[in-house]
């Protein structure tokens, strides 16, 4: 990523004189990358033009270097200034011009030197510490009295995504939702991805962590094999959902239904409608999920799996969950803030059939991480798109579908 | 009537080294300066019809005789220049005293900023060239340029020989231009090669343009040149022009010629 940039401007004649077309040769020479914004181009020959030009480099000596060698020729470094804070004025309230944040990699100016903003998010305010050598996006509800805020918009610059080097379906960095569009292709590129993952997971490298946000349909339709067998094989190492999806799943193994109907009759159960309330009564009684799968009462399934492979799972519950059963966290401040501790990290996220944590999880995810969003309701990923998560690629098809094709992708037997 | 400032050599020599040229071993024979220096001046005056404005020497200023570094005057307005090396900065205050003691209306640029006059800032009536790198800087021209409602196209001095873009480009009264390619990098070349059409445009080989071909005054359809340049003075005659060629080899101690021994002041 080239993460440092400074900003130039030219003025002159420096079209004819070829001055322009000379300093931004030698920004790409240099191994830099640039924009050119705010470009004046002379009516006249006697109007001079100007230019204002973003340089990017991959170091922070490269820019000097860039620099070094342009400023002869008339680029200047535009008078950049600080960024200004203001502090908290209440625990839990910002500075009313605060500044708030993209989801996009940012940083502000402090002391005169660029800072990257640490865990940025969407939606966040920054907040300075008091040694001024750390900022770090902060939500709302976390912020205490007396925090140094980030306000106005001075001395914050928000970074473009750079295309990835890998030319596939995340390349675009663009919502593309449709129906009609082959999906092979896609699941492919999401297989690759997560192989790369596996090795460097295994390999205890940084953003390496897959994360799966998932609703009740998957076990519904048909998906808890597929996705208990990805887990076993390491290639999922987070898992965000709520009170449905693991009382279904475990309802699965405990009765081999799913709300009520017989997974392989594809029939009602007499009396189905009670499986879920008796399994989230069973576990509620055991003490919790991982004392129903060490003692052996749950025996497959996918919280079986995390349980097995050490995978961390949040559970979120919502207004309507039956239970709920033990360790799905009711207050939804509290499931955030859990949800968010585990973001740093994450190198890929998959959002499969469930739009409420398909966007709280959206809602997390820096803009970086490629992120895929997978529902039958073409409306899903459109709304996540929508509400700024533009990095997700929308993949409109059925849960189970989806995941027994990409385990099958992956090496699974079918 | 062409008017040219100019300084005799009274106290011209080598005490110091800025540009390439420069050698305090290699002397300047005295006499045989104020001879050719004369000589120039005769030229100008009998054979070109130019009116010779001199100022006085002052002793310790050995450049004060290159007065195409003064600045450049435009109507009644005189610029004044602002010497990069600290060993020509004494000449600005008396450059500016001859000025405003002419009666002209001096404006000097930014403290920071380098600017070495004529020198560096040439060319035709609708648009100048200006030099960079070695003596004056870029930043210096969009202020003259607005200033003088005037395009000014900067050009990059890649080769200390040719440390002032009057050492080697010398726009002429008829629209031509004669220049020395190499001491231009590629940007600079296409940029002159843009705005002067082939055929006007002389490339003067590398054995003259280290005699200074380049570094010549042309006044009306006459130019003035050092010697030693007959591939430049058969182009001159070509396209009409009367040439008159003055050794100058004692000056060219110090890096100057004939085009840096006078300011055009109007």
């Amino acid at each position: 990523m080239n993460h440092y940039q400074e900003r130039v401007c030219l003025q002159g004649h420096i079209i004819d004189s070829l001055v322009l077309a000379k300093v931004l040769d030698l920004i790409l020479m240099m191994g830099g990358t640039f924009d050119l914004e705010d470009v004046h181009i002379g009516k006249t020959r006697e109007e001079a033009s100007h230019a204002c030009i973003r340089i990017r480099t991959a170091s922070r000596a490269l820019l000097d270097d860039i620099l070094k060698a342009i400023q002869p020729h008339g680029a200047s470094i535009e008078r950049e200034a600080d960024c200004r804070t203001d502090p908290a004025p209440a625990d839990g309230v910002l500075p009313d011009d605060f500044y708030a944040t993209t989801h996009l990699p940012t940083q502000i100016r402090l002391n005169g030197r660029w800072l990257d903003v640490d865990r940025i998010e969407m939606d966040l305010a920054i907040e300075v510490t008091e040694a001024g050598s750390v900022a770090q996006a902060v939500p709302m509800g976390e912020v205490r009295r007396g925090d140094q805020i980030v306000v106005g918009r001075e001395g914050v610059r928000v970074i473009p995504l750079q295309r990835p080097r890998e030319r596939d379906v995340f390349g675009f960095m663009e919502s593309q939702v449709s129906a009609e569009r082959p999906h092979g292709h896609i699941i492919a590129d999401i297989a690759t991805r997560m192989r790369q993952m596996r090795e460097r997971h295994r390999e205890r490298r940084s953003d390496s962590h897959v994360l799966l946000a998932g609703g009740p349909a998957i076990i519904h339709a048909g998906g808890r094999e597929a996705l208990t067998w990805l887990i076993e094989q390491a290639f999922i190492h987070i898992l965000f959902c709520g009170n449905a999806l693991a009382a279904h799943d475990m309802e699965a193994d405990l009765f081999g239904t799913s709300l009520g109907y017989g997974l392989t009759a594809g029939r009602a159960v007499p009396h189905g409608h009670e499986h879920h309330l008796r399994t989230i009564n069973r576990i509620r009684a055991i003490g919790g999920i991982e004392a129903a799968v060490t003692s052996g009462m749950i025996k497959q399934g996918i919280m079986a799996a995390c349980i097995r492979q050490g995978v961390p799972v949040i559970m979120s519950g919502t207004i309507r969950d039956d239970g709920p059963l033990p360790g799905v966290i009711t207050d939804s401040v509290l499931a955030q803030r859990a949800m968010r501790a585990l973001i740093p990290g994450v190198g890929l996220a998959l959002l499969v059939a469930s739009t409420l944590h398909s966007v709280a999880t959206g809602n997390l995810l820096p803009a970086t991480v490629p992120t895929v969003c997978v529902d039958v309701n073409p409306s899903v990923p459109t709304k996540l798109a929508d509400r700024g998560s533009f990095q997700a690629v929308g993949l409109v098809m059925d849960a189970a579908s989806f995941l027994s094709e990409l385990a099958r992708v992956l090496g699974r037997s079918t | 009537m062409s008017r040219l400032l100019v300084c005799p050599p009274d106290f011209f020599g080598i005490e110091y080294e800025i540009n390439p040229w420069m050698r305090l071993t290699n002397r300047v024979d005295h006499g045989r300066a104020m001879r050719q220096w004369h000589e120039l001046m005769r030229v100008l005056e009998k054979d070109v019809g130019v009116v010779l404005e001199r100022m006085t020497p002052i002793p310790g200023l050995p450049d004060l005789v290159f007065t195409a570094n003064a600045g450049i005057v435009v109507g009644r307005t005189a610029i004044v220049s602002r010497f990069r090396h600290p060993e020509r900065q004494p000449e600005e205050a008396h450059f500016e005293d001859w000025f405003r003691g002419q009666g002209y209306d001096v404006v000097t640029v930014e403290k920071e900023l380098y600017f070495e006059g004529a020198g560096d800032l040439l060319g035709f009536s609708e648009y100048w060239f200006g030099g960079y790198r070695q003596r004056s800087d870029i930043h210096v021209f969009p202020v003259l340029s607005e200033r003088f409602h005037r395009e000014i196209i900067p050009l990059e001095l890649v080769d200390s020989r040719f440390y002032h873009l009057d050492t080697c480009l010398c726009p002429l009264s008829g629209g031509e231009l004669l220049y020395f390619p190499a001491a231009f990098d590629r940007y600079g070349q296409a940029a002159i090669a843009e705005r002067t059409p082939d055929k006007l445009r002389l490339a003067v080989p590398e054995d003259e343009a280290l005699q200074f071909a380049c570094n010549a005054v042309c006044v009306g359809k006459h130019v003035v040149l050092p010697t030693g340049c007959p591939a430049t003075q058969a182009w001159l005659r070509m396209r009409g022009y009367e040439i008159h060629q003055v050794q100058l080899d004692e000056f060219m101690k110090s890096g100057g010629s004939a085009k840096c021994l006078t300011l055009a002041l109007d």
